[in-house]
């Protein structure tokens, strides 16, 4: 039987030709944005869609912030940090970080991950590996998570929302993420090696995290860095002075130089992502921290700023440092010496400060 | 990733949080909210090792759509009535996205969960997706579309129109204040879980009837993110429920983030759903109808209304007095009305209303005609340039420019609503009792005698005209950029001619004085003010002013 079909309901398409050039009139080939100076001739999609969109009173904000915190402060305080700057504006973030870069980044990098440990799986890799190897593994590469998580989630996730512009902003979110990811990544990966190596102490890092001498300056660095309140001092302290000194001496200062030796190719190459990030971040921050220190009004008063920061921060850091050398004997086929490992990180962290055009503390220096 | 190996996955990086025992938490940002530690559970387990492949292939296909539109020519097809809001709009949206991702730490830091802190982080990231995925279509449209005028300085525009500022509270109020009033009430409680839908679901249906599948495709890949964004905020409110003395503060924020986001949201998507449509089936949904499914049924009654088990006080009267707003007393058609009103001072163009929308409006809205169609008939008219001023300087409109409310910053346009007060030493007008219980009442250090030190306050040049009084209309427009090209012809226009001739210009403008209602009222005396106002309250609708 013929079911009686209804009129469907829709919008009609319309010819309108509302496309481009149809019409010459003003402005009708006024194609860019034109609120902003690109950097170079034309703006780069990551100029474009992110300039401005967090307003400035200063640039055309004409009716200034309309809520404000208790205190008075509103939107995004120059005040919270306390460098200065003639133009905050001027930063651009070298990543050049938005959604399709974001994403397409990170997606390979947690499939290049998930490939390395099934190649390890299916190598029967984790079985072979030196026994100290995997309980250093267990303790120490795994303890690194925690403190991941804890720069990602503590000192760069609040310091995104306390930058005075997007752009700023922008890259230090996209550095909270991957410091994020990266600490799942690894603890993931100690999911993987629980299923693979029998006896795995896939807890160990906790108590090694909460209670071992070794890392206990360390963290406790670590949690004095979720507690600084100037977001331009947290970043500072992370980028510039912990992880050259701590992050690189301990990522592939120790792990990516010892894992292949005690028969282990997967650890590096996880440990070698968190590093890649790490290393993003740092263009980020050398270029920020530089133009803050080449500011020609503020300059010198910032470089002061900074220096005594280094003064505040690189003591601990060194000792945090330091205490993390008996990792280095723990493992049977030694490789690299601590102090090796360190003079490497030492190199880096005076090579960041000279770009900045700061001083090298004394207590690093050799 | 099986759900069996997600599962397993995120217990498993609940493992990576521990409790500081060197140093005492900071706390970054103040909130009068008190939580104690809970196991509340993340129910959609987001790991970032799926999240990010995942995102990626939205992505490509948002990416390969935007290939097709262009390949296909899209733009021949598309209303311009429809783009020319979309001016307004994506200047507006990539704001709001942005702020949500600054939000993220306020309740972070607030906020004594893990669990809950993984899923904050998860969001922080969509939302500079969706600020910067928003940004690159709107750059699309002015490389596509045949009038870029407008979204060429769609940032500066936003940041200093007529219709900035109450776009931008449904940003700055996300970021600034007491951090769950915030990030968490303001936010997700309402804007994300009510809001969104009209915003990133009714109104994508809308643009592809106007012949655009770009806006549905890339805002239908933000709002498959907003579950998660929802699911995070619901996990903080039970949390702040299961504290007896956050229920007080609770109640208030519930009272003012619900009526604030119905007057910023309803204002603007109303308006470009019913205004800049050219879709005229009698039968497709209207922004009253799309609001009563979306908000009414959905999110009220199958939301918010089921918190009253947890013995939190639902704002029933004001979810009320907002479909009351939409549906008796016009609320859309009279902000639509003020918006193409003040076509002169903005950087879009805003199509008059023709004999086909009429017809819908008195269906969908009946008795729309008598009140608003004499006033469209004369903005048709006078939207021609040959000799006149725009329509909001000629008494021929019979249309009394409005007063701002200072709270939501939407004029007081339901004249018989208003309330005026002196208040911090000014006179200033509210479009509603809500919003002035807001501003006098809510926003304060005192809170029903309980000290709210952490709560935040309104602050700004709150009124564009207070800002532009006494200035002549065509330095205002040259002041604020809203001039194309050739340095002479308006970007606004009342009509969508594009042929030059026919085009308003500075010429126009020039020697009028822009006034604000405001300062005029604070310039009376008290008895002159008085009756001022209650000649205010007796106009409208549409702006008439009162009979003498």
């Amino acid at each position: 039987m013929a079911t009686e079909v209804k009129e469907r309901s829709v919008p009609k398409p319309v010819f309108t030709d509302a496309e481009a050039g149809a019409k010459e009139f003003p402005s009708w080939q006024s194609r860019s944005y034109n609120y902003f100076e690109p950097r170079k001739r034309r703006a780069t999609v990551y100029e474009d869609v992110t300039i401005d969109v967090q307003p400035d009173p200063e640039r055309h904000l004409s009716q200034g912030w309309v809520y404000s915190f208790a205190n008075g402060d509103a939107g995004y305080p120059q005040d919270w940090s306390a460098l200065k700057s003639s133009n905050w504006h001027a930063f651009l973030d070298p990543n050049e970080e938005w959604e399709q870069t974001i994403y397409r980044n990170n997606a390979n990098v947690v499939r290049q991950i998930s490939q390395n440990i099934e190649h390890g799986r299916t190598g029967h890799v984790f079985q072979a590996m030196n026994p100290a190897w995997v309980k250093v593994v267990a303790r120490h590469v795994f303890a690194w998570a925690h403190l991941e998580q804890g720069i990602g989630m503590h000192v760069y996730t609040p310091a995104q929302r306390d930058a005075p512009t997007n752009m700023i902003n922008n890259a230090i979110c996209v550095g909270a993420v991957h410091k994020l990811r990266f600490a799942q990544d690894l603890i993931l990966y100690n999911l993987a090696l629980s299923e693979e190596i029998e006896g795995f102490e896939d807890k160990a890092h906790i108590a090694t995290w909460q209670e071992d001498p070794i890392w206990q300056p360390t963290r406790e660095l670590v949690e004095g860095l979720t507690g600084i309140r100037d977001w331009s001092e947290a970043f500072f302290a992370t980028t510039v002075v912990f992880e050259p000194l701590v992050g690189e001496l301990f990522r592939s200062g120790f792990v990516m130089q010892a894992a292949a030796l005690q028969g282990d190719f997967v650890t590096p190459t996880i440990m070698g992502a968190g590093e890649s990030d790490a290393a993003r971040e740092q263009r980020g921050a050398r270029a920020l921290f530089r133009m803050l220190a080449d500011d020609e009004t503020h300059g010198a008063a910032n470089k002061a700023t900074m220096q005594g920061w280094l003064e505040k921060w690189t003591p601990k850091t060194v000792d945090a440092a330091r205490q993390l050398q008996p990792i280095w004997s723990q493992i049977s086929e030694k490789v690299i010496r601590f102090e090796d490992s360190f003079d490497r990180s030492r190199l880096r962290f005076e090579s960041l400060l000279s770009d900045i055009g700061l001083e090298t503390p004394k207590e690093i220096k050799a | 990733m099986s759900r069996a190996s997600i599962t397993k996955a995120h217990q498993k990086i609940q493992e990576l949080s521990w409790e500081p025992t060197f140093v005492e938490p900071v706390d970054k940002y103040p909130t009068d909210y008190t939580f104690e530690k809970a196991p509340k559970k993340d129910p959609l387990k987001q790991v970032l090792r799926s999240y990010f492949p995942m995102e990626e292939e939205k992505d490509n296909r948002v990416f390969g759509a935007m290939d097709g539109a262009i390949r296909g020519n899209m733009f021949r097809q598309v209303q311009e009535r429809w783009m020319e809001w979309q001016k307004l709009f994506l200047s507006i949206i990539p704001f709001p996205e942005i702020s949500a991702a600054r939000a993220m730490p306020l309740a972070i830091n607030a906020v004594p969960n893990p669990e809950v802190h993984n899923g904050l982080a998860i969001q922080m990231i969509d939302e500079v997706r969706h600020s910067t995925i928003q940004m690159n279509l709107k750059r699309l449209y002015m490389n596509h579309y045949i009038d870029p005028a407008g979204f060429d300085l769609t940032e500066k525009g936003f940041a200093n129109c007529y219709a900035g500022t109450i776009g931008r509270q449904f940003g700055e109020g996300f970021i600034t204040g007491d951090a769950i009033t915030a990030a968490n009430v303001y936010l997700t409680i309402v804007a994300e879980t009510a809001f969104t839908n009209v915003l990133f679901v009714a109104m994508p249906g809308e643009a592809a009837a106007n012949g655009d599948y770009l806006l549905p495709t890339v805002f239908h890949s933000v709002q498959s993110d907003e579950s998660r964004h929802i699911s995070n905020g619901y996990s903080i409110i039970l949390m702040a429920l299961a504290d007896e003395r956050n229920r007080q503060l609770l109640e208030r924020d519930l009272r003012y983030a619900w009526w604030n986001n119905h007057a910023v949201v309803d204002a603007a998507i109303g308006t470009f759903i019913e205004y800049g449509t050219k879709d005229r089936r009698l039968d497709r949904e209207s922004y009253a109808e799309a609001w009563r499914r979306w908000i009414y049924d959905d999110y009220y009654r199958s939301y918010l209304v089921p918190l009253e088990k947890y013995g939190l006080t639902i704002p029933h009267d004001l979810v009320e007095e907002s479909w009351n707003r939409i549906w008796n007393k016009g609320y859309i058609h009279e902000v639509a009305q003020f918006f193409a009103t003040g076509w002169f001072a903005n950087y879009w163009r805003i199509d008059g209303m023709d004999d086909k929308d009429f017809e819908w409006f008195e269906h969908k809205y009946p008795g729309w005609y008598d009140k608003y169609g004499r006033w469209w008939e004369k903005y048709t008219e006078l939207s021609k340039k040959n000799g006149h001023k725009p329509i909001a300087f000629e008494a021929e409109a019979n249309y009394q420019y409005p007063h701002r409310c200072w709270t939501c910053m939407v004029p007081c346009l339901i004249r018989e609503d208003t309330v005026m007060d002196e208040v911090d030493g000014q006179v200033r007008t509210y479009c509603s009792e809500t919003c002035h219980w807001t501003d006098k009442v809510a926003f304060r250090p005192e809170y029903e005698g309980r000290p709210t030190p952490s709560m935040g306050k309104l602050s700004g040049q709150r009124e564009w005209e207070t800002l532009h009084h006494g200035k002549d209309l065509g330095d205002i427009m040259q002041d604020l950029g809203y001039v194309r090209d050739d340095g002479h012809t308006l970007i606004p226009q009342p009509h969508l001619n594009l042929d030059p001739k026919k085009m308003w210009t500075l010429d126009e403008v020039k020697g009028i004085t822009l006034n604000s209602p405001n300062v005029l009222l604070n310039e009376m005396s008290p008895e002159e003010r008085e009756q001022h106002m209650a000649e205010y309250k007796r106009g409208g609708p549409a702006g008439r002013p009162a009979a003498a």
